[in-house]
Parts: C-alpha cells; sequence; structure tokens
C-alpha cells in the first residue's frame, strides 16, 4: 500500500458514486412500488356511476357500486327533512364541519337536492355496511329514533343525513360521495361539480 | 493477445441475439411505420374500427389509453369510435376494453375458426407480415368468400375489397393488378393498410414509444454513474502495485 | 456511540468478524481480469429476479384461462408493469448469460480443480436449478411458446422406459399441459426453486471463501504470505474488489437497460414471437425453438435418432460438467500455461457449443442435422480428449507468483 493516499479526493469521489448511486436506487425503487398503485383496470371500474332515480319513492332506498363500495340514495319525506333540524344536540358533528362530503353538500341535509340523499353505506368506525332504518321508534332503537342508519357491528347510528349520534363507537358523520345531476333524472356519481 | 480473443468470445456471447429471424416461404413487402405518427394512428384506428371490429376484438386495449396515446379527446372518442356494447347491454365506457360481443360460436360457425383477438398481432406476426397480407387478398372462384390470400390460406373474407376493388393474381409472374377499382387508389390503398399496420403495431405494444424515451435518459444516467464509479475505483486502485 | 452499538452486536452477532472474513479481510488475487467481473454480476441478476419477481406475482395469474391476459395486463395496465416484465425477461437470458461466461471462466483457468472440486459441483447445481426455474417460468406467460415448448420438454420424461409416461403424467397433473400444470410450475417458480438457487448460491460463496479464489494464472496466492499471513499477492475484497465490481455493475446494466429499453424481444431470442399468441391445444407454431439458452443442448437431443438415446445424450451433455474436475487430470491450472493441444480442444469445444446452440434454434433439416451429430461428437470429445491428454500433458513453467 502507497503512503500518499490522497484521502480527500477519495471522500469526494465516494460521495459523488453514493449520491449517483442514491439516485439509481431510487429510481429502481420508484417503478416497483408505483407498480402497487391501482391499475387501470381499477381506475376503470372505479369510473363514475350513472343511475336513473326517477323511480325512487319517498322513503325508500337504493344502493349502487361505485369503486366497490355500497352507495346509498334515499328519498326523504318532508317529515324526515323537519326532523332532521332537530336532532342538532344529539348528534357529534350537526353541521358537517368535519371534511366529509364535498363542498356542495355540507349544508343541513349533506346533499345537493334536499330530498336526496347520497352517501357511501360504510360505517366510519370499522367499516361494517350499516342498515337503513327508516321506521321510527322502533323498540331496538328507542323512542327518539327519527329513520336513520344502524350499524349491526358496534351499534353506531347515523341520522337521515348520514350524521353521526353522540355515544357511539363511530367518529364522525358518514361521507359523501363526489356527485351531480345530469339531469332532473338522472346522477353521477363520482365526479362531482367543480368548486 | 489473450484479451483480445477473451473479449472476442464474451462479445459473440451477446451478438447470438441479434441474428434475425427468417421470413415465411412468402416473400414479404416492408413497411416503414412510425408509431409516433398521430393522425396515421387516428386514420388507422378508425378503419379498424369500421372494418375489423366487427369480429376482431382488441381486448387487452382499453378505449381510453387508445385516445389518450394517438392523441383524441375522450368526447371526440365516445362520439366516433366506441361503437360496442357492454354487457348490459349499454355503449362500452370510456375505460372499457375494445372487446365485441359477437358470439365465439357463432362465428366458428360462420368462419370455420374464431377470429382471433388482435391486439398482440403485431408482435406474433410483425408488421411487414401484417402489411403483405392485407394487401395479397385476390380474386378466386374456387374460394367460399370469392377471394384467397398468397401469404396465408384463411377463412376470413375480404372485408376491405370496397375499398380495393378487385384485385387478381397473375399465376405466372406472381404479381398483383386491379381489375375492378374500389374507392380507393392501389396508392391510397397501400396507405390505408400501412395507418392500419401502425394502429396494430401501437396496440400491440401501447408504451413503445415511451420506453425508448424514457431508455436514453437511463442509460445516460448510467453512464454517468459508470464514469463517477470507474475514477473512485482507479483511485483506490493505485493502492495496488 | 456507533462502535459502542457495534460493540453491543458483535457480543451477539458475528456482525465484524463477518464482514472482514468475508470482505475487508478476504484476501483475493490482485491479478482479477475480465472473466472475473461474472460471479457479481450473475448475483445481481439473481437479485434484479427476485424483486421484480416479487412485483410481477402480485399482478399474476397463475390460472390458464387468465394467465395470458394477466401478462398483457401487467404490460398495459399496471402502472409501470411493462417496465417490471421486461426486466424480469430479460434478467433470465442476462442470468445464462452471465452464468455461462462464469463457467467459462472456471473452465479455461481451471477453477475446478483441487482444491476447489467441490465450488464447482455446487455452481453446477446452481445452473442445473437455474435451467429448471427458468423452464417454469417461460410456462407462465401462457403463449404458445410456453405451452409447446413445456409439451416437449415434459414429453421428454416420457421417453424413460417403464416409469417415463406415468412420470410426465405426474408432473403434467392432466393428460396434455393444463391449468394444473401452470399452477404447479407458477408455485415452484416462484418461491420453492428460488429458495433453493438462494441457499446454493450462499454455499457456494461460502466453499470459495473456504479455499480462497483462484486467478488467471492459477497459482496458489497462499503459499506466498507475509509475516502477518496476508498474500504477498492477495489484496482485500472490499474495497478494491467490490468497487471494481461496482465498475462492472455500470457496464452490465448499460447493457441490460439497453435492452430492456430498445428491444425487450431481442430480435425474438429474449422473448419469442409466438409467444405473444395465447396457447392452443389443438395447434403447434410451425417452428418451435426453446430459448436460447437451451438450444445446444435441445440440438444434441435431436442429434440423436433414438428418443429414449436422445434424452440420454441431452441429460449426459450437462451431467459430465458435474464430473469435470475428475475428467481434467492435469496439475496446470491456467490455460496461460497449457499445451496447445489444450487450446485446441477447448476452441473445438466452443465452437461445438456455439455450433449447436445455433442449430438448436433452427429448423432441423437433414444437413443440419448432420451438422448437428458432428457437433454433439465434438462436444463429448472435448471431455474424452480431455481425460487422455491431460494425464501427461507437456506444461510450460507456472510462475511462482501472479503475473
Amino acid at each position: 500500500m502507497s503512503d500518499n493516499i490522497d484521502t480527500k479526493k477519495r471522500r469526494t469521489l465516494l460521495g459523488a458514486t453514493v449520491a449517483v448511486g442514491t439516485v439509481a436506487g431510487v429510481g429502481a425503487v420508484y417503478p416497483l412500488l408505483a407498480s402497487m398503485q391501482p391499475s387501470a383496470r381499477a381506475l376503470a371500474a372505479g369510473a363514475s356511476v350513472e343511475i336513473d332515480i326517477s323511480n325512487l319513492q319517498i322513503g325508500q332506498q337504493v344502493t349502487v357500486e361505485w369503486r366497490g363500495k355500497p352507495v346509498w340514495i334515499v328519498r326523504r319525506s318532508k317529515k324526515s327533512l323537519e326532523d332532521l333540524a332537530t336532532l342538532n344536540d344529539s348528534l357529534v358533528d350537526p353541521n358537517s364541519d368535519v371534511p366529509q362530503q364535498p363542498e356542495y353538500a355540507k349544508n343541513a341535509n349533506r346533499s345537493i337536492k334536499d330530498e336526496f340523499l347520497v352517501i357511501v353505506g360504510i360505517c366510519t368506525h370499522l367499516g361494517c355496511v350499516p342498515t337503513y332504518r327508516p321506521d321510527i321508534a322502533p323498540a331496538d332503537l328507542g323512542a327518539d329514533w327519527k329513520g336513520g342508519f344502524f350499524c349491526p357491528c358496534h351499534g353506531s347510528t347515523f341520522d337521515l343525513a348520514g350524521r353521526v349520534y353522540k355515544g357511539v363507537p363511530a367518529p364522525t358523520n358518514l361521507v359523501v360521495p363526489p356527485y351531480k345531476y345530469l339531469s332532473e333524472a338522472k346522477l353521477l356519481i363520482g365526479e362531482g361539480e367543480i368548486t | 493477445m489473450k484479451i483480445t480473443i477473451n473479449t472476442f468470445i464474451a462479445l459473440s456471447f451477446l451478438l447470438v441475439g441479434t441474428v434475425s429471424f427468417a421470413a415465411g416461404n412468402v416473400k414479404l413487402d416492408s413497411v416503414d411505420i412510425d408509431v409516433s405518427d398521430h393522425e396515421s394512428l387516428q386514420r388507422g384506428a378508425k378503419t379498424f374500427i369500421n372494418y375489423c371490429m366487427g369480429c376482431h376484438s382488441l381486448s387487452y386495449q382499453r378505449y381510453n389509453r387508445m385516445a389518450d396515446d394517438i392523441g383524441i379527446n375522450i368526447d371526440q372518442l365516445k362520439e366516433n369510435l366506441i361503437f360496442t356494447t357492454d354487457k348490459n347491454g349499454k355503449k362500452s365506457k370510456d375505460g372499457a376494453l375494445m372487446k365485441i360481443t359477437m358470439q365465439k360460436d357463432y362465428t366458428e360457425k360462420a368462419f370455420g375458426v374464431a377470429p382471433p383477438d388482435l391486439t398482440v398481432i403485431a408482435r406474433s406476426n410483425g408488421t411487414n407480415w401484417l402489411y403483405t397480407y392485407l394487401r395479397s387478398f385476390h380474386k378466386d372462384e374456387k374460394s367460399a368468400t370469392g377471394f384467397a390470400n398468397t401469404v396465408k390460406i384463411v377463412s376470413m373474407p375480404n372485408v376491405l375489397w370496397q375499398l380495393q376493388g378487385e384485385q387478381v393474381l397473375d399465376k405466372k409472374t406472381g404479381k398483383f393488378s386491379i381489375s375492378k377499382l374500389g374507392l380507393q387508389t392501389p396508392k391510397e390503398f397501400d396507405a390505408t393498410i400501412k395507418d392500419l399496420v401502425t394502429f396494430l403495431s401501437y396496440t400491440g405494444e401501447p408504451i413503445q414509444q415511451t420506453r425508448k424515451t424514457l431508455g436514453i435518459w437511463v442509460l445516460l444516467f448510467m453512464l454517468i454513474f459508470t464514469i463517477v464509479a470507474y475514477f473512485l475505483k482507479k483511485e483506490y486502485w493505485r493502492d495496488i502495485h | 456511540m456507533m462502535s459502542k452499538i457495534l460493540n453491543w452486536i458483535d457480543l451477539r452477532y458475528p456482525l465484524t468478524s463477518t464482514w472482514e472474513q468475508h470482505l475487508s479481510k478476504y484476501y483475493a488475487p490482485k491479478n482479477f481480469n475480465f472473466w472475473y467481473y461474472f460471479g457479481s454480476l450473475a448475483l445481481l441478476v439473481l437479485v434484479i429476479q427476485i424483486v421484480t419477481g416479487i412485483f410481477l406475482a402480485m399482478h399474476f395469474k397463475p390460472d390458464a384461462a387468465t394467465a395470458f391476459a394477466s401478462t398483457e395486463y401487467i404490460m398495459r395496465d399496471v402502472p409501470w408493469g411493462w417496465l417490471v416484465r421486461y426486466m424480469h425477461s430479460t434478467g433470465a437470458s442476462m442470468f445464462f448469460i452471465a452464468i455461462y461466461l462464469h463457467m467459462f471462466r472456471g473452465l479455461i483457468y481451471g477453477s475446478f480443480k483441487k482444491p476447489r472440486e467441490l465450488l464447482w459441483v455446487i455452481g453446477m447445481l446452481i445452473y442445473v436449478a437455474l435451467m429448471a426455474e427458468a423452464f417454469m417460468g417461460y410456462l407462465l406467460p401462457w403463449g404458445q411458446m410456453s405451452y409447446w415448448g413445456g409439451q416437449v420438454i415434459i414429453s421428454l420424461f416420457g421417453a424413460i422406459p417403464a416409469i417415463g409416461e406415468p412420470l410426465a403424467l405426474w408432473i403434467r397433473g392432466d393428460f396434455v399441459i393444463a391449468d394444473a400444470t401452470l399452477n404447479r410450475f407458477f408455485a415452484f417458480h416462484v418461491i420453492a426453486i428460488p429458495l433453493i438457487l438462494v441457499i446454493l448460491v450462499f454455499v457456494h460463496i461460502i466453499a470459495l471463501h473456504k479455499v480462497g479464489s483462484n486467478n488467471p494464472d492459477g497459482v496458489n496466492i497462499k503459499e506466498h504470505k507475509d509475516k502477518n499471513g496476508v498474500p504477498l499477492d492477495g489484496i482485500p475484497f472490499h474495497p478494491y474488489y467490490t468497487l471494481k465490481d461496482i465498475v462492472g455493475i455500470g457496464v452490465f446494466m448499460m447493457i441490460f437497460f439497453a435492452i430492456v429499453f430498445f428491444a425487450p424481444e431481442m430480435g425474438g431470442y429474449f422473448i419469442e414471437h409466438a409467444n405473444f399468441i395465447p396457447a392452443n391445444p389443438m395447434a403447434t407454431p410451425e417452428h418451435i425453438a426453446p430459448l436460447w439458452y437451451f438450444t445446444p443442448f435441445y440440438a444434441i437431443l435431436r442429434a440423436v435418432p433414438d428418443k429414449f438415446m436422445g434424452v440420454v445424450a441431452m441429460g449426459a451433455a450437462i451431467m459430465i460438467l458435474f464430473a469435470l474436475p475428475w475428467i481434467d487430470r492435469g496439475k496446470v491450472l491456467s490455460i496461460r500455461y497449457r499445451s496447445v493441444a489444450y487450446k485446441v480442444l477447448i476452441a473445438i469445444f466452443v465452437i461445438s457449443f456455439f455450433v449447436l446452440g445455433y442449430l438448436g434454434m433452427q429448423p432441423a433439416t437433414a444437413t443440419m442435422t448432420l451438422i448437428a451429430q458432428i457437433a454433439s461428437i465434438a462436444y463429448f470429445g472435448f471431455f474424452i480428449a480431455l481425460f487422455f491428454i491431460s494425464k501427461n500433458e507437456k506444461t510450460g513453467e507456472v510462475p511462482k507468483r501472479v503475473t
């Protein structure tokens, strides 16, 4: 081994090689990790869904699949809408301050048109699908029940605007997906108005 | 001396891969296609969708990817290029695969074989083959479809005859001539086929353009890495006598 | 601080001593040349194959009905899937290029001779495992070549007297290559054989470090040590050879990526054209050939007119390599100091291997078969002649120290 080792030059070259090598490593890892993103097939399957709501009766609920999740459309009666306003005190987030909905659905009824609720049917607690319980004051849910959604997994309850009641495990209101009206009777779920 | 022989052997190992494939028994016309030519691709896509897609699917190709890659917008795509329907009988979505609803049983009865999917046909048969094949239909009274093909014995009808007109084969010279003019002149027809082949080359490997562009950057980067690493190695190896 | 942590670990795990034993105080001869890159390059390709393979397995469907479509799905719908797939398909061929060059290095410098016989045998086991790995992997895309290549190779087992047919049936799990075959090949390809490969490679390196690396002069560097017991002609593997190998990796990866980005099919030699047609049990492609790395042995198989004897000859062509340490009886290791006769034999061997490799890709005509027969005789003739000439070979003067 020679004694006149140019330590500085070695350091510089070593640093340069490590730097370029690190970039190469990142460049190699990126495509691998990116390949785990949703594929074109998943994106196509998750594209927006059209639904005709002209035949939906008052009080009726329909389910459509969007991105593999159930999306409910509920046509609420005048009475139900009036009831919603009276529930504020028993709700966690009555004014929908937590961004669980697009801006255009951040209102008292959490919908574009008052009558029609469009909501993702997945409990915000641990992802179960709640059941639709439009019946007023049933035995199991108590005399104060004005209709809403009940999650069978851990008993979370939501009103007919998908707002969560106090004292249940679910932390937030149900999610309102982006959606818009293509016409009076046609809904497009998955794409909203640009706000 | 030793090094040159060694290097030579090593290189010949690597070069084995470049010997080219022998063609079949028919001499193929060569076609020079440009997969980055959007207009050519758009014309090819139209020809495919209008003339071929009645029977042949592109089961691995998505409509929206095609539109993106060949430079047409989604509205034009929906308006002019989607004629297929999904399993519910609704018009195919723009993200759908370019499948067709023709029944396999039906087509097998009609043509003896099911028309193959053509997404990757350019990769199995090659663009020159496709170009020659599609221009080699000629009148033949003995054939059930009225046409025969010099490249391959096929049961496929000559769907482009309206464009090409009627082509006849001179058995002695092996040359083609047009006996009845179609909607296109022979030159225009060749261009149509070239566009179609360009489109099929695209569907065979949609990434091919991006791949080459990206490749240049990767190679340049690897070159820098190698040079830096070489100087590092050289510096350390000064220790060794 | 760092030394404290290191000390803590060293009391519980031999970290520093392992590092020293295998890298910083593993003394390799200082005269490694071009041929000595391919060991580390083969290791690099193994890593590439395992990593890309993991990500491909996330998207691939080992099901006869969907395998072909899922391969195209990877090529189109999966973000960057095309790159991962091309790296894997190119890696398969590059693996064999690296391994063949690595083996040839061992052949000409006598790296299989005492005390490295076992090292060579372990290496041969790796080679055989690699062939199995490549063969099973090639079935997965479920194209025409996958299918018919698989059909032909598995049928070879059918040539074994008495147990042949039941054996082939058992391997396939069906009367022809079918979904069951694809599914089990997937299992072997993604876990069983890679596991074996990794273990064998580990053992190969341990065996190498026990006996020490050979060198182009075939001189034993351990015979001349300084007062600290360090070989005079040895240099620590790290940093000298680690840095040198990194340069080799840079050049190799340029070639690798040139193929991946500009010629992933490599003119039909890395990905065969007919494999873009989905497997069809009813129709064989006009011309089937295995991938290039199997063609020398395939040509030997076809050169023998008898079915069973053809299989035997093909098997023998691979198996005879295991016996190389005992076939070559010469005391001198490196080609540099061996006789002209030996060099001629090596030349014949290399030529016959290339000729066989070429013929294995071509359709078998009468002339081609004749040439293949001559080349096969040359291939085996090499080993037989080597056995005899190496006994009392007139060799040159081997230097005491490396040059």
